[in-house]
């Protein structure tokens, strides 16, 4: 049976890891992620698991011991943020392309420098170009099935791939709310066993991990990383229709907040959706017709579908909670503008950094945003496409 | 049981390729590497008393041991003639010489 909980985001990710019991957890303690191995050692140590825990010395570490782990054929998992992701990175890419499903709690902090601990998306969009899918999530309860999810979508044989679960530190990691739990015995049904084809520690047939790769076959290799990338997005809808009948919780490439005759729509990330949603619900009740489209695959990026989703929208901003520092928009702006270029011409987008280092995001501001694009519907005209939200002039 | 993995020819398409770069084990025995060499260590018998001090330090497992625990020749298809076993030999009983 389902269990109804107050729960926080990290200790919701860390009840779906003692639920889904990996052979190995290896993390390093960085804020706003460090509960999450923090309440899964207490699990470890109540012997309520089965894990190996490794507490390692550093974040390169821990993702170097999941990479070994997870080679050695077992199902592997970590946890970090910011400056965290950020010393993983060489190892990030050799996990995706060894083909290796670890899981990853991603709580989202701004990235040092200057040295800051709440909550923005400039670590992960860092990560996005690493090889490993990308899911986002606005709620504790998102944070948990999402996670729950990534296990299966990884590990499929048409992916094999590493998954990052990215929710906002603070604000969805630290703040406790209700959620509906999975039954224990219904997450380890639904996650199953990990069974790699080629692994490590299979003595009848040794193979060696991670060999040089010299120009006659590199190339080849990345075509093939890009095909499970590309394989990903059916493997996410087929996990979320499964999860979908098990659990009655629906999910897709991204949610559609009344969007059916929107004409002017934002689209965002993780928790500020929850916030958008009730500028949205202010502005319906006023005769706006204001809809909503909240990403939660970013890696692979929904390109046809989101080009889809906006193709009757007048005027649209993309929410941006970190710079790309390349003069004319964020990543997510980036993304959603070229995935409309099919239609290109026919809606005006324009982009908002907002948020940096955990600034406080308020209704009033997101619904000065609205108001730039009723503005923009009417006139047609777009004075300026790259702009800051709640900065100081 | 998985499936033997072919050592990647140079015309394998991406589709082909081995899984993430993944390959079996002990696959340098396909690639003769002793063409590498300048010099080459030439193992004195008569001067070799068996301490088997050499053997361990070979980067390349180019110094076969026997059943009976015993060195044989260089396997010169691996040896890169690095001189390490001339240099641990207490005996001398190895020589670095030019590759003709």
């Amino acid at each position: 049976m389902a269990k109804r909980d107050r729960l926080s985001g990290n200790e919701a990710v860390a009840v779906a890891m003692r639920q889904i019991n990996p052979d190995v957890v290896a993390a390093f303690p960085i804020t706003p992620s460090t509960e999450v191995p923090q309440y899964f050692a207490s699990f470890v140590s109540d012997g309520q698991v089965d894990t190996e825990f490794v507490p390692v010395e550093s974040e390169h570490s821990a993702m170097s011991a999941c990479i070994g782990a997870q080679a050695a054929g077992g199902r592997t998992m970590t946890a970090t943020s910011a400056n965290g992701l950020a010393l993983m990175w060489e190892m990030l890419y050799i996990a995706a392309s060894s083909r290796l499903p670890i899981t990853l709690a991603a709580v989202n902090r701004a990235l040092s420098g200057p040295i800051n601990i709440h909550n923005d998306h400039s670590d992960t969009m860092g990560a996005r170009d690493s090889g490993w899918i990308q899911i986002y999530g606005e709620s504790n309860q998102e944070a948990y099935d999402n996670f729950i999810q990534a296990v299966r979508i990884g590990e499929h044989p048409d992916v094999m791939l590493p998954v990052m679960d990215c929710f906002d530190g603070f604000i969805t990691s630290h703040a406790v709310e209700n959620i509906e739990l999975m039954d224990d015995a219904d997450v380890k049904a639904f996650v199953g066993e990990y069974d790699p084809e080629y692994y490590l520690n299979n003595a009848s047939h040794p193979v060696a991990v991670g060999p040089l790769d010299l120009p006659p076959h590199y190339f080849e290799h990345k075509r093939q990383q890009a095909q499970a990338m590309m394989n990903a997005k059916k493997v996410i809808l087929e996990v979320a229709d499964e999860f979908y009948k098990l659990t009655g919780r629906k999910y897709g490439l991204f949610e559609e907040y009344k969007m059916d005759d929107a004409e002017i729509a934002m689209v965002v990330l993780n928790s500020t959706a929850g916030t958008a949603k009730y500028v949205v619900d202010e502005l319906r009740a006023n005769g706006v017709k204001a809809g909503l489209i909240k990403v939660r695959v970013f890696r692979p990026f929904p390109v046809d579908e989101i080009c889809e989703a906006l193709k009757n929208v007048k005027a649209v901003a993309v929410m941006d909670k970190a710079d790309s520092f390349n003069a004319a928009g964020g990543p997510l702006f980036t993304e959603v503008t070229s995935a409309l270029y099919k239609n290109a011409g026919t809606v005006n987008v324009i982009n908002y950094i907002y948020g940096l280092g955990g600034r406080d995001v308020k209704t009033d501001e997101l619904k000065s945003v609205y108001t730039k694009l009723e503005e923009i519907a009417k006139t047609g005209k777009v004075d300026s496409v790259y702009n800051y939200l709640g900065v100081r002039e | 049981m998985s499936k033997k993995l072919s050592v990647p020819g140079v015309d394998v398409s991406w589709k082909d390729i081995t899984p993430g770069g993944i390959v079996e084990a002990g696959t340098c025995r396909e690639f003769k590497t002793g063409d590498w060499r300048s010099v080459k260590p030439v193992w004195k018998q008569d001067a070799c008393k068996q301490c088997l001090l050499c053997f361990p330090v070979c980067p390349d497992s180019s110094i076969p041991i026997n059943k009976d625990g015993k060195r044989e020749d260089f396997d010169y298809d691996y040896c890169k003639g690095c001189g390490v076993c001339a240099n641990v030999c207490p005996f001398h009983a190895i020589d670095m010489v030019d590759e003709d």
